[in-house]
């Protein structure tokens, strides 16, 4: 096995990665992309399990295995911040999100907590 | 050439084509049913390269949860059922840093591996990615467990309405 091949498809898959992050305006779309460049460096690690000999057997895999794990949660939380993020504003569009605004009209209980903090 | 270069070749050339058209396609659903294939053929990749229970963990955690969570977000988000101009940005400055990102992690690989060979090392079954978790990586282990939790209990915080908009703000240890 050439390992070259493997890393290879790596780098290009996480560079499709970066790609959709950059470009992709709904929320959705942008998680996709960050599966792709997880999977990237998942990738990166199982290959590297196979082509380096570490002291610790398979430890890359059982890096690969938290990275996982990670992942779910991450895709848990965020799906839950993007739903929220609809009834709020009825759009996904990351381009519309306000950074610095409250916003009262819609939840003003939640405005108003954020300007006593 | 052996047998494990044409498949992972193969394998890694349909990822690469299914990633690209999950970040291009014009269509949301069809994003998330590339983004299937992409995963599977990581799955093969992780086969190839002898590492059996992740590939098996792929397929059920990301194949099974997390695009069939990916769609229903796509759903309960009512996304455009046909094609759709205005799910993009200007794209060439995402082009320009994607590729030159990828390009330069292929250069550096490439650099650091040539054309090297190296043999197929023993298979990561699950007696031995268990041994390697439950002997020797114990602390990261426990340490994701109570983050999933943590994600856990954000989550439901998050997406319930009578408890993340403030309707008890006493309870919530402000």
């Amino acid at each position: 096995m050439h390992p070259v091949l493997p890393f290879t498809i790596a780098a290009l898959l996480f560079g499709i990665g970066v790609y959709g992050v950059i470009v992709r305006r709904n929320a959705v779309l942008l998680l996709m992309a960050v599966e792709l460049l997880l999977n990237a460096v998942n990738l990166v690690l199982v290959t590297a399990d196979a082509t380096i000999r570490s002291v610790v057997p398979h430890s890359g895999q059982s890096f690969a295995l938290f990275i996982i794990v990670l992942a779910a949660a991450e895709i848990g939380v965020g799906l839950a911040l993007i739903l929220q993020l609809y009834r709020m504003r009825h759009s996904v569009d990351v381009e519309e999100l306000p950074l610095t605004e409250a916003t009262p009209v819609v939840v003003p209980v939640e405005a108003d907590q954020e300007v006593a903090r | 050439m052996t047998a494990a270069d044409v498949l992972l070749a193969s394998l890694g050339a349909v990822a690469v084509g299914a990633g690209l058209l999950v970040v291009t396609t014009r269509h949301v659903v069809r994003a998330g049913l590339w983004l299937v294939v992409t995963l599977g053929a990581i799955a093969g990749l992780y086969l190839v390269l002898s590492a059996e229970l992740l590939a098996w963990v792929q397929v059920l955690l990301y194949v099974g949860a997390v695009v069939v969570l990916l769609l229903f977000a796509v759903m309960l988000t009512r996304a455009p059922i046909g094609a759709s101009d205005d799910l993009d940005r200007v794209r060439w400055p995402g082009a320009l840093v994607g590729a030159g990102a990828g390009a330069g992690l292929v250069a550096l690989f490439a650099d650091a591996f040539h054309w090297s060979r190296v043999g197929l090392p023993a298979p990561g079954t699950a007696e031995a990615i268990g041994g390697a978790v439950f002997r020797t990586w114990v602390l990261p282990f426990e340490l994701v467990s109570v983050l999933l939790l943590a994600a856990l209990v954000g989550a439901i915080v998050v997406s319930r309405p009578d408890v993340s908009a403030g309707s008890r703000p006493d309870s919530r240890g402000r």
